[in-house]
């Protein structure tokens, strides 16, 4: 099989090494999690439980407020100490704090639901809304939605999206090595949700003992497909991959079901297994927590809700030159101010800095070199969107497309002045869509 | 512990700056410039000193002056500089190395806006700037083997063979004749300006620019293939003239370091193709049709000029779209 790829995209860093052979290690629980009622696209969730009550682990402790959303399970046992309404990452955030009291008791819920012979379609689909279970590659889209598309949509392939083309981060390459088994019974219920009869499993080809793995795994299993793709960002991007391995492109606006694609995370598709094979709603994931601005990078298996600063305490703490902590990878993680923030169902990485390596010089002007035009994995051309955003020409700037660009910050990596252009693209399209719904 | 303010993502950048792309482009100069030197010697020199200075001074002038930060670190300046003087005969008076750095720096590029915002390659416009108000001076060159004043440049030569007429005296052959070997166009023992003589060397700078990634083949192999391959259709079917023509004369410095020129050429690789594909069919069209021996520099400008509306008509399709993105 040869090697997948898309046009446009650009080499980063790996960065990998700090972590990418390092086991996952279990976090020791911490004293507390605090449980966000926004950790999906879609409505935030609805508290169930009033402080003072008593819960247990995969309770459900917030439900879902809506048919795009999802629900949240408490990940310890013990007692709802405080509903907190905090703004995180300037948001209005209900957060659920509760005390763990370190026995782990499983609620009742949590039993062994069936696996992919033995459960039909629908029951896969409805069982997934009770899950919690979100795209846990970053997006946080609630699984079940995107496994309900509308009938006329007729699905016919699904990838499994293990490229994990975001530097430094090494979780998915973990659990593909690890917990290979796992992922696979996860592949196998979303291939009956989906009716479909095979899929892919692409990898980037610079994780090749994760692709000797799978492959043994599968072994003569003819339905599950495993694919190498070309280690380039952004890869991992949906639209991307979709067009790397079946040469579709989800036209502009659209979805991948668009296309008869479904594209479902390692991580989502092994917590699809862990529900139906073994009871465990989304309560845990793998989190790499890395980078020059701690001391012992490290692959952690932590509770959803512990707060950053515990994480960090497990990487050994801070260096003394660290200055930038992020929220997943460098290429399209976000910042935050502070390390007192909780951990969500997406919180594949927590990336920080030193002085040196978060430094990125003052913007200069741009000489058109055109190369953000070739790196654009949409074909945009992001110099002009951002040279007439920047002059306050929004009509000339929507001309370009803005609303097109899936914010991956190829452009703005690759600038040599250093130009913030996927910034000022993310500027244009709120610009444009405010000026719309006032229209 | 302070931790920096949030800020937008991408938090990683690419090594390359401008300051380093620029530096790449004056490493890609070496090779040639070592050549001129050795060809020209004394006078070349002080020519690409004072270009050099003089380019790099007027932009610090100009940024002082306007109150606008000085920006000659970024070393573009310093880039238009030296290719000015590769774009001079080597027995030029001083004194235009300062006229001419005024034209590239202040007229071209300062007045319109500074670096990126020039709508044709600075050195090239002052080479022709140069070429109309000094005829004389630009068109005398140096032979280096025999280290006297010549006006016959291999191209000269060529023009003059197909300019005779069965009256006159001396056929083609008497000009041809007097061509030097093709082995001493591509090596750069011609006569011609100080950077341009030696197609090896300036060969080497682009290998050095394409594995630095500073340009990509498609600008100068089109243009420098197309020179080739529309000489070779257009003045029949001659391997060794359509040789002459991309080795002697100003194709392989033109097409590899003024050509390429980020600010006046297409950003997308299909602009760049028909742009790259129309300076060749110009300069072939000058030399063959037109009263010039040398087409490079028009064919350069004229392109220059028609970059907005090749990017306007060249706009890639969006992802997922049938749309053209707009210009």
């Amino acid at each position: 099989m040869g090697l997948f790829t898309f046009r446009g995209g650009t080499h980063v860093p790996h960065s990998k090494d700090r972590t990418e052979k390092k086991p996952i290690v279990n976090c020791p629980p911490p004293a507390s999690v605090f449980l966000s009622m926004r950790q999906h696209i879609g409505a935030p969730s609805t508290v169930i439980v009033k402080p003072g009550e008593e819960v247990h682990k995969g309770q459900v402790i917030g439900q879902a407020g809506g048919f795009v959303s999802a629900h949240i399970h408490s990940s310890v046992s013990g007692t709802v100490k405080k509903i907190h309404n905090l703004k995180i990452m300037g948001v209005d955030t209900t957060v659920v704090e509760i005390e763990n009291d370190g026995q782990e008791t499983w609620h009742e819920s949590v039993k062994r639901i069936g696996d992919a012979s033995t459960l039909t379609s629908e029951e896969i689909r409805k069982g997934l809304a009770d899950s919690g279970i979100v795209g846990m590659g970053g997006a946080g889209f609630p699984l079940h939605v995107k496994l309900s598309p509308p009938p006329e949509k007729k699905i016919d392939t699904f990838i499994i999206n293990g490229a994990e083309c975001e530097p430094y981060l090494t979780t998915d390459h973990r659990l593909m090595l690890e917990q290979t088994e796992e992922i696979l019974q996860g592949a196998r219920l979303i291939m009956k949700a989906l009716e479909v009869d095979s899929c892919y499993f692409a990898v980037e080809d610079n994780k090749g003992d994760a692709i000797e793995a799978l492959k043994s795994a599968v072994g003569s299993d003819g339905s599950i497909q495993v694919v190498s793709v070309k280690t380039k960002y952004p890869q991992g991007a949906e639209k991307q991959l979709i067009n790397a391995i079946t040469k579709r492109e989800v036209p502009s606006g659209g979805l991948p079901m668009d296309v008869g694609c479904v594209v479902s995370n390692v991580a989502t598709t092994k917590a699809v297994g862990d529900y139906f094979e073994r009871g465990i709603p989304l309560i845990e994931r793998i989190c790499t927590v890395t980078g020059s601005g701690v001391n012992e990078p490290i692959n952690l298996k932590i509770k959803v809700g512990t707060k950053l600063s515990h994480l960090v305490e497990q990487a050994g703490g801070l260096s003394d030159d660290a200055v930038k902590v992020i929220l997943g990878g460098p290429m399209m993680g976000n910042s935050v101010d502070s390390l007192d923030i909780p951990s969500t169902k997406t919180t594949g990485g927590l990336l920080i800095l030193n002085e040196k390596d978060a430094r990125i010089d003052e913007p200069t002007p741009c000489m058109r070199c055109g190369r953000c035009v070739d790196v654009c994995p949409v074909y945009l051309q992001p110099a002009y969107i951002s040279f007439y955003t920047l002059q306050g020409n929004l009509a000339r700037a929507e001309s370009f497309h803005p609303l097109d660009c899936i914010e991956c910050g190829s452009c703005s990596f690759i600038c040599p002045a250093r130009r913030p252009l996927v910034h000022s693209i993310r500027v244009a399209k709120r610009q444009i869509l405010e000026s719309r719904k006032k229209s | 512990m302070e931790l920096m303010q949030a800020t937008s993502s991408p938090h990683i950048r690419a090594p390359e700056t401008t300051t380093s792309v620029m530096r790449d482009v004056l490493i890609a100069l070496v090779p040639t410039t070592a050549v001129g030197l050795y060809n020209f010697g004394l006078n070349a020199g002080l020519l690409t000193i004072l270009c050099l200075a003089s380019c790099v001074l007027f932009e610090a002038l100009f940024q002082k002056l306007r109150k606008q930060p000085v920006t000659i670190g970024d070393l573009s300046a310093a880039v238009t500089g030296l290719i000015l003087a590769l774009n001079l005969p080597s027995n030029a008076p001083l004194w235009i190395a300062p006229i001419g750095s005024f034209f590239a720096i202040i007229v071209v590029k300062q007045l319109f806006g500074g670096l990126g915002q020039n709508f044709m390659n600075p050195a090239m416009g002052a080479r022709v700037f140069l070429v109309i108000s000094y005829p004389t001076i630009m068109t005398r060159f140096i032979d280096p083997v025999t280290d006297t004043i010549s006006q016959a440049t291999p191209l000269s030569l060529i023009k003059a063979a197909s300019a005779v007429s069965a009256a006159s005296g001396d056929g083609p052959d008497y000009w041809l004749g007097q061509l030097p070997s093709l082995k001493d166009a591509f090596l750069g023992f011609i006569p011609g300006t100080i950077g341009e003589t030696s197609a090896l060397a300036l060969l080497i700078g682009l290998v050095y620019l394409l594995v630095r990634k500073v340009v990509t083949w498609h600008i100068p192999v089109v243009y420098i293939a197309g020179v080739f391959g529309l000489t070779f259709l257009l003045d029949g079917f001659d391997a060794s003239m359509s040789l002459y023509s991309v080795c002697a004369g100003g194709v392989m410095l033109g097409g590899i370091f003024m050509l390429t020129d980020y600010a006046s050429s297409p950003m997308n690789k299909t602009g760049q193709l028909i742009y790259a594909f129309g300076a060749a069919l110009l300069t072939v069209v000058i030399r063959l049709y037109g009263g010039y021996n040398e087409g490079v520099m028009f064919s350069v400008l004229l392109m220059n000029m028609l970059t907005p509306m090749i990017e306007h008509f060249t706009a890639p399709r969006v992802f997922g779209t049938r749309r053209k993105g707009a210009n």
